[in-house]
């Protein structure tokens, strides 16, 4: 195969605005899979994927179109997996812009957008859904002109769903995009966008080949890493695996690895030739860091080893995932885990419950705290409650923070992210009716509930997407709970001393909705250090009996008593309190606290 | 020695099924009275070798068992073994002279009314047919006949019901001078027509009743009255012996549509069909019926449950297997439960927790 007839392109779009459905219409005008094979979101394989119509994993698939190669890869759209889009993005030399014909561009457009042209990808413009009522495909083709620099009637308009146009998109995959270059003789070297982990033949890495040419059973080294392995196959996506005995210059597939640890193999690594290997690696490779995290525990603490062992098979498949052992005093054995943010928390914990069975409680998030204390030592705070006592200073992760929005809600942003203590940075004007604002805000204030006051705020309409910029000074302290005189390790947090005050008080507040009176007076208290800041009483139950209970009575009374018993094994008992396992979410959602 | 000596017997007739009911009942049917009540005396023939030579106590329970077309009712009472105690429950509208004395004649010697409430609107909210006029005219009545030994049945959280009117309550009751009070909380069971009704209303009342509970706690042990039970009180010597059975886990055997009974280590309750009870025992054999196999630590955790209701000390050594130690020391701490000489005794405050301290306590 020559270069020339190969093209790899890549699909990006807001969530929602049609890049599943568009695949799914590609694999079918080229007659990829049979009508029979055909199912929607094909290249979405995991249940939560196809339940929630997001792309967790980048998948690739090769299709045929008029005596060309032309190689897909879907990326995840998401912020959190920016890093892994962006390695999906250098193994392509062109992407597909899709953008809703009544929704205009959106945050994650932009982005995505910005990351392609980062990338010196070809862009094709395509607007899509102009099969709704309410699509207005010229404004958007405007829009989406506008923001790269094209000319609306360069804007390809389609309906993947009712397939219209979508063939146009195939001819100017080939027109427009350039085909890979690449030295066919060099010594190898291919670019791993992703991989995943399959539970017989381990790690199987999803290449770019850029250089040279790869073949099976030969040892190979991946260069930033050094792991080296044998390749045990080697092939394409069409869309499932498919053998090949060579993968050359330009092309897109696979290489079954056999490592047994996806760890071994991180995404944006370069693989070559152990014998005879390139004198650089591919650019850009990085170690991602998790940027948010949260204490995962078992809600039976029985079941601490089937935790343990469905993070280490999570981990097989999502290099990303951080995780190491941790002991609560109130919730006992569990795990701090890091994230990339909080869609992928949010991703990992429904995995743990589905795939795995496990009934989990997931402390609020948090970000990494870097702490120097007064004794001059450095640390780095994944956990508020190793939050030191003796303080020096403190920095926070910071992002750039981008929203756009119809400019009735700007407003209404501004004040949210001036809340969160946001430093506006620029604004701009994608179009007549929405603004891009731009702020710098901490991290910390965004995993605290940002993304629902930005809906409420503006009505569903806002699209947000960031990057992480850094880290930077705050005045920060510690908050923490007591039950009963006794601390909570794990609802203590880190906030900026201005809002200590109210959200101490939030907290109490409502932990004093969620726990359940007990047999004696409970009081709920917030303090930084030794001074108390809040204080609230749960008074204790004067009454709890079963009112009445004779023969035919019994069995009845005794199954209420055992379950009344399973209710109280169920809560978590801090020192002499039983705290309900939604307790410890409370830190999550204050309600009416910023009322 | 052995051998069961409580013995229950179920009268499922009403003439009105009430809206908070959750017994096995049945409105009217007076042409079936006689039916069942043979029915019943071939399943007493049919357990009868259960039995102890001499029975402690009887209780009739319904429905309204008073309520029984009369010659059945006198049929079946000639027909009881004797016992130290028989109780008989008795819906205030249904007590008459002739009633009254038909009932003494043949032995009964306790009689449990079931007042409710002396206020007229709860009442109504109760559907009860009987007035406050007529609870007074029946305990008269029943006195007059001759029995010493009358219970009346109460209920507080009645939707709507005002301290005011529990205060009243607990006058008018005290004012007939029963020898025993059962006091109960009113249950509003799921799906009920009175849930449905009324859930609300209780709802928003329901933080008001841990008051009334202790409203009349108070005002009935302060009238001389001992708090022997969760929700039973009593002039001295005068505890519902057969509920006492209960609760004190004696075996017992019950007859009747929906009737349970425990005997060792099973526990049987009766369908509660009644033509196919009547059906069945008209062919001799034992009705359809749900078995229960208590194993020891089932019973052990019965024991618990059931003692911690009285106001007497539980032998330790009896319930210790259906206790967590750790549970144990909580309650001890918290000042809720005692341990002396072996006993387990719960305190004043306690007895109010009585539910969560059991299911604190249970293993």
């Amino acid at each position: 195969m020559s270069l020339e007839q190969i093209r790899n392109f890549s699909i990006v779009a807001h969530i929602d605005h049609g890049k599943s459905t568009l695949a799914d219409r590609i694999l079918e005008v080229t007659q990829t899979l049979t009508e029979r094979e055909m199912r929607e979101q094909v290249l979405d394989s995991m249940e939560l994927e196809r339940e929630r119509g997001i792309t967790i994993k980048a998948q690739a698939v090769t299709v045929a179109w008029k005596g060309h190669i032309l190689n897909l890869i879907d990326t995840p759209g998401h912020v959190d997996f920016t890093y892994e889009v962006s390695r999906a993005l250098q193994a392509c030399e062109g992407a597909l812009l899709v953008v809703d014909a009544a929704q205009g561009a959106q945050a994650q457009t932009l982005a995505n957008a910005y990351l392609a042209i980062e990338n010196d990808l070809e862009i094709v413009p395509v607007v899509n859904k102009i099969d709704l009522p309410s699509a207005d495909p010229d404004a958007a083709a405007r829009e989406i002109s506008d923001l790269i620099g094209d000319t609306p009637d360069h804007v390809l308009r389609i309906s993947a769903k009712t397939g219209e146009g979508v063939e146009d998109v195939l001819d100017a995959i080939v027109e427009r995009i350039p085909p890979p270059q690449g030295e066919p003789d060099a010594p190898g070297r291919a670019l791993v966008f992703d991989s995943s982990y399959d539970q017989y033949r381990g790690v199987v890495a999803f290449v770019r080949v850029v250089d040279g040419d790869f073949r099976p059973r030969e040892r190979l080294r991946a260069m930033a890493q050094g792991t080296q392995f044998e390749t045990e196959e080697l092939g394409v996506f069409a869309p499932d695996r498919s053998p090949r005995e060579r993968l050359s210059a330009g092309e897109v597939g696979y290489v079954i690895t056999g490592l047994k640890d996806v760890s071994r193999l991180k995404v944006g690594d370069t693989l070559t030739h152990a014998a005879k290997p390139a004198a650089e690696p591919l650019p850009g490779y990085k170690d991602v860091k998790p940027t948010v995290f949260a204490g995962l525990y078992p809600t039976d603490s029985d079941e601490y080893p089937e935790l343990r062992d469905a993070l280490d098979k999570l981990k097989l498949n999502d290099a990303s995932l951080f995780y190491e052992p941790e002991t609560s005093q109130a919730l006992g054995f569990g795990f701090r885990c890091g994230f990339l943010g909080l869609l992928h928390m949010e991703i990992v914990r429904e995995r743990l419950e589905r795939e795995f069975d496990l009934d989990l409680l997931v402390t609020a998030p948090n970000v990494a705290y870097r702490v120097r204390t007064k004794a001059g030592e450095e640390v780095e705070v994944h956990n508020p409650a190793d939050f030191p006592r003796e303080v020096e200073e403190v920095e926070e992760p910071y992002i750039r923070a981008s929203t756009i929005v119809p400019k009735e809600h700007v407003g209404a942003v501004m004040e949210l992210n001036t809340e969160r203590r946001g430093r506006f940075d620029h604004m701009e004007y994608p179009s007549q009716e929405r603004v891009l604002l731009q702020y710098d805000l901490p991290l910390g204030e965004v995993v605290y509930d940002y993304y629902d006051q930005l809906k409420s705020r503006t009505k569903g309409y806002a699209s947000f997407d960031y990057d992480v910029i850094g880290f930077r000074p705050g005045e920060l302290v510690r908050v923490d709970i007591m039950l009963a005189g006794e601390p909570v390790d794990a609802l203590s947090i880190i906030v900026h001393r201005d809002s200590a005050y109210g959200r101490g008080r939030a907290l109490v507040d409502r932990l004093r909705q969620e726990i359940p009176r007990q047999m004696f007076d409970v009081p709920i208290q917030a303090a930084i250090g030794s001074r108390i800041i809040a204080r609230e009483t749960i008074k204790a139950k004067r009454k709890d009996v079963l009112a009445k209970c004779y023969g035919g009575d019994i069995t009845r009374k005794r199954k209420l008593i055992e379950r009344q018993k399973k209710g109280k094994k169920r809560m978590k008992q801090v020192g002499t309190v039983e705290v309900p396992q939604e307790a410890f979410l409370a830190v999550l959602d204050l309600d009416g606290e910023r009322r | 020695m052995s051998g069961v000596r409580h013995l229950y017997v179920h009268l499922p007739f009403c003439a009105h099924r009430c809206g908070y009911c959750d017994f096995v009942t049945l409105v009217g049917r007076p042409g079936e009275h006689g039916a069942y009540v043979d029915a019943l005396l071939r399943e007493l023939q049919l357990e009868g070798g259960l039995l102890a030579p001499r029975l402690e106590t009887i209780f009739l329970g319904g429905g309204t068992p008073t309520y029984t077309e009369a010659a059945a009712l006198r049929r079946l009472l000639a027909a009881l073994p004797d016992a130290g105690e028989i109780t008989i429950e008795a819906n205030p509208e249904t007590v008459t002279p002739a009633l009254a004395a038909g009932l003494r004649a043949a032995g009964v010697n306790r009689v449990s009314l079931g007042a409710q409430s002396f206020r007229p609107a709860l009442l109504d909210v109760l559907e009860r047919r009987a007035g406050p006029d007529a609870v007074r005219g029946a305990f008269a009545t029943v006195r007059e006949a001759g029995f010493e030994n009358v219970s009346l049945d109460l209920l507080y959280g009645i939707p709507g019901q005002r301290p005011s009117d529990l205060e009243a309550d607990l006058d008018d009751a005290l004012a007939l001078a029963p020898e025993h009070i059962s006091y109960y909380e009113l249950e509003a069971k799921p799906g009920t027509r009175f849930t449905h009704a009324h859930g609300d209303e209780l709802a928003r009342q329901a933080d008001a009743m841990e008051g009334y509970f202790e409203r009349v706690v108070e005002t009935l042990t302060g009238a001389g009255f001992r708090w022997y039970e969760t929700a039973n009180f009593c002039r001295p010597g005068r505890e519902a012996r057969h509920n006492l059975g209960y609760w004190l886990g004696r075996d017992y055997l019950g007859i009747g549509i929906g009737a349970v009974s425990t005997v060792g280590a099973r526990r049987w309750r009766n369908a509660p069909k009644l033509g196919a009870y009547v059906a069945a025992l008209a062919r001799g054999e034992a009705p359809a019926r749900e078995l229960e196999l208590l194993d020891a630590g089932t019973k052990a955790r019965e024991r618990l449950m059931l003692g911690l209701r009285l106001d007497r000390p539980l032998r330790f050594g009896d319930v210790a297997e259906a206790i967590e130690p750790d549970g144990l020391a909580r309650v001890v701490r918290l000042g809720l439960a005692e341990r002396r000489n072996g006993d387990l005794a719960l305190t004043r405050r306690g007895r109010f927790l009585g539910g969560a301290v059991t299911a604190e306590l249970m293993a």
